[in-house]
């Protein structure tokens, strides 16, 4: 009996050991995260020029098709509206959001926030990489940017 | 007393039990593994298992879908039944799957799992399954896991020896385990030898889309056409079937069809009534049958009548089938890996009878007949034998190859598997199995390559291996090694339905082909909407038509008025997500049919005709998010007199 209850100390200092790991690494992710502004994903950069009117049409079609039923421009629906998301948020970091929700809602503080506040997660939408970059465009076109 | 004393506590009380429990389970020691079996089982949370089991449902009419070797139950598919937790048969684009040319049938028996083949292995594309009560064959689709396709069998009753496949899917077969008057005709039962007929059916394979056609019926003699197997490598161009009741009863078989003390096996050369029948030599025949598709871009299933089958007579056809004695009553008739064995169940027989397929066609060459029933002629025993399993127990039915030199037979009435060698059918091991085996399982082991790792034996009978649940038990089936020179029972797993027949393939052949959403870019069902902007609601004199979407969580429209009492109300639901695992339900108060689950990028269509005025919500029945309790909405029923308009909307406004 006496060597089951080391037994059984072992094997929860063994656990408790393995979960400290655990939430340092997490804890490495996330200011390794922190220190970019870019999100996690696969858009390292973007280059922005002056606004490609005919780029922000096509965006704000797949805009209509693939993100109306849970974001408005002008106030909150299932998220948040969006309008001056591209003064808040760095392009790359709006184009990852887009692209790849589920690591940004794991690994980034911001996008962790913003599921605490609004609780339906992100969802991927089947969106290209150029249909992201024309959302942006549609993005940048609603909040007046010119050059 | 401190927690870790306490815990201490729980855990011996927990060994304690689990060593009393197996002691009352004592019967079974001689088989199990012991303490090596829960390693050789155990899969870790989170971890893959290495093979695919696809279990018929039996007269559950479903198809259950397992891991090996932890037997955990992933999915089960509808084939033949409705299934009211996914709406399958209640939802108007699912309901054609179950049309016939007797009407709408919601449920059958399905009992042989197929899987199709390239070359004579499983290809992971489709797997096939017969249905035994209205005859007909279903195809499902591997890579979504759904009944693709159902194609009804004329002139048959009792869809039993079907719907095994040649070397690569050219044919599924359809025998006909229960003969009959082709062409519905209306005669006495007692004229039984006369009219009745034993229609084995060739249902052409599309090798691309796998579609479904019936190329040919062969009109053999009304004997019960039981169960069947096609040739591989040198014998792929033929099919065995095997039959009882070539006394030709019609009445207590038990005791009638038991007569003779031997009755067949047949071999039917397909391609050679494959020419036969694009030579013309078939009779076109009325029949009708339906051939009923899903389309997977409009999410909806059609129906096709079919009117005419061509028949092939074999006294009009020779060369293209032969007949093998085969002692008595024989059951599964099972090909080797090789092609070149034949291997006959004779259920009622003292040994298990091998043909060979080389001495077979020497038989035929050298004329080794001896006579001839309704055209087809009949090989001498001796001429076709390889030989005889001597003494393997009572009851074999069915036998599985572990491409090893070995087969593995499964004897009901004894209840056990018997393993022996091909070659010098001396019997090497047997192991009892719980209770009453029927078929039995080798991942591949019916193809030109088994993976011989595991047999799982599918048994009748329960009895006392599970907690009691009344006078019903679960069904059950067990998992052995035969990876050593002896079996060793590893798991006991319970199934849902009965588990007549499975088969299994490694994962990986179908893991990467899964599809995960559908694409709503591609859905071309005509009612889809895939933008919130395009909802709607429309009346069509008494029909009204919803337009509807679904997101986490959130429906558009979800406040509905207008409706009326006598209206028959469509909501056409489309799911908006693109995301895996995110499937939304559609359930509304009343509703005398069932619920939907509408898949990523999917469209379904539930009717609704309420009764009686009144506001009946709706809501989201699979749990979907944090506010999945908040997916919801209203409908509006006013009495059939009433002038309110029809309006719609979300409550954001």
């Amino acid at each position: 009996m006496k060597s089951m209850v080391w037994f059984v100390a072992i094997a929860v200092t063994l656990i408790v050991g393995g979960c400290s790991t655990k939430s340092e690494d997490a804890h490495e992710s996330a200011k390794a995260a922190t220190v970019s502004e870019v999100g996690v994903g696969p858009i390292q950069r973007v280059e922005l020029g002056a606004l490609d009117v005919a780029l922000a049409k096509k965006g704000a079609v797949i805009f209509e098709q693939k993100c109306s039923a849970c974001h408005k421009l002008d106030s909150r629906y299932v998220g948040p509206a969006l309008q001056g998301v591209t003064q808040r948020r760095k392009p790359e970091w709006i184009m990852n959001m887009i692209l790849n929700p589920a690591e940004m809602l794991e690994k980034d503080p911001t996008a962790k926030e913003l599921l605490a506040t609004y609780l339906t997660p992100m969802t991927f939408q089947n969106v290209s990489h150029d249909q992201a970059r024309a959302l942006l465009e549609y993005f940048r076109q609603v909040d007046g940017a010119v050059h | 007393m401190k927690w870790s004393q306490l815990l201490t506590i729980v855990v011996a009380a927990a060994i304690v039990s689990v060593t009393v429990q197996s002691c009352k389970n004592g019967g079974s020691a001689t088989a199990f593994a012991g303490d090596d079996a829960a390693k050789a089982v155990y899969v870790q949370p989170g971890k893959h298992d290495e093979f695919y089991l696809f279990t018929s449902g039996g007269f559950s009419g479903h198809v259950g879908v397992y891991g090996l070797p932890s037997g955990r139950l992933f999915r089960v598919i509808p084939v033949f039944s409705v299934d009211a937790e996914r709406g399958y048969g209640f939802t108007e684009e699912t309901k054609p799957m179950l049309q016939t040319s007797y009407g709408f049938i919601p449920w059958d028996d399905a009992h042989h799992p197929e899987l199709s083949m390239t070359d004579g292995k499983p290809d992971g594309r489709w797997l096939f399954i017969n249905a035994n009560n209205t005859p007909r064959i279903a195809r499902i689709d591997l890579r979504t896991f759904r009944t693709a396709e159902i194609i009804e069998i004329p002139n048959s009753g009792g869809n039993h020896s079907s719907p095994f496949c040649t070397e690569n899917t050219e044919y599924v077969v359809a025998g006909t385990r229960f003969s009959v008057p082709p062409g519905g005709q209306d005669v006495p039962i007692a004229s039984y030898k006369e009219h009745f007929k034993g229609m084995l059916s060739f249902v052409r394979v599309e090798p691309t889309s796998g579609k479904m056609e019936l190329a040919f019926q062969i009109q053999a003699p009304p004997f019960d056409w039981d169960l069947s197997h096609s040739g591989k490598g040198p014998s792929r161009e033929w099919s065995f079937f095997s039959c009882y009741n070539s006394e030709q009863a019609t009445t207590l078989l038990e005791v009638n069809a038991s007569q003779k003390d031997k009755d067949f096996i047949l071999a039917v050369n397909w391609k050679k009534a494959e020419e036969y029948a694009k030579q013309g030599k078939g009779k076109r025949m009325k029949a009708t049958y339906y051939t009923n598709r899903y389309d997977e871009s409009t999410h909806t299933a059609t129906s096709t009548v079919n009117n005419e089958v061509t028949v092939l007579d074999p006294k009009d056809c020779p060369g293209m089938m032969y007949l093998m004695p085969c002692p008595k009553s024989p059951h599964g008739v099972d090909i080797d890996p090789t092609g070149e064995y034949i291997v006959g169940g004779g259920k009622l027989a003292t040994v298990i009878p091998v043909y060979s397929f080389s001495k077979m066609q020497r038989a035929i060459a050298d004329n080794a007949f001896e006579g001839e029933i309704a055209g087809i002629p009949v090989i001498k025993y001796e001429a076709c034998i390889a030989g005889e399993v001597q003494k393997p127990g009572l009851g074999p039915l069915h036998t599985e190859f572990d491409g090893k030199g070995y087969a593995y037979t499964s004897m009901f009435i004894s209840s056990e598997i018997v393993k022996w060698k091909l070659g010098t059918w001396e019997v090497v091991d047997r192991v009892p199995t719980y209770y009453s085996i029927g078929h039995l399982c080798i991942p591949g082991g019916d193809s030109k390559q088994p993976w011989g790792k595991y047999v799982i034996a599918l048994n009748k009978i329960t009895k006392d291996r599970y907690l009691p649940t009344g006078p019903e038990l679960t069904q059950s089936a067990q998992l052995y090694s035969i990876e050593g020179d002896k079996m060793r029972l590893l798991l006991d797993f319970p199934t849902v339905g009965e588990p007549h027949y499975a088969q299994a393939c490694p994962a990986e052949l179908l893991e990467k082909n899964v599809v995960r959403t559908f694409k709503l870019d591609e859905n071309k069902h005509p009612y889809a909407v895939k933008a919130e902007k395009e909802t709607r609601v429309e009346r069509k004199g008494n029909q009204v038509h919803i337009y509807m979407t679904m997101i986490r969580s959130h429906f558009m429209p979800d406040n509905i008025e207008g409706i009326k009492v006598g209206d028959e109300v469509y909501f056409h639901v489309t799911n908006l997500e693109q995301d895996w695992d995110i499937p939304h339900g559609f359930a509304v108060l009343g509703a005398q049919n069932a619920e939907m689950l509408i898949m990523p990028g999917e469209t379904q269509t539930l009717k609704w005709v309420p009764t009686r005025a009144g506001v009946y919500p709706f809501y989201c029945t699979d749990f979907c998010s944090a506010l999945h309790q908040e997916m919801q909405g209203y409908v509006r029923v006013s009495a059939s007199s009433s002038s309110v308009p029809i309006s719609y909307g979300s409550g954001t406004k």
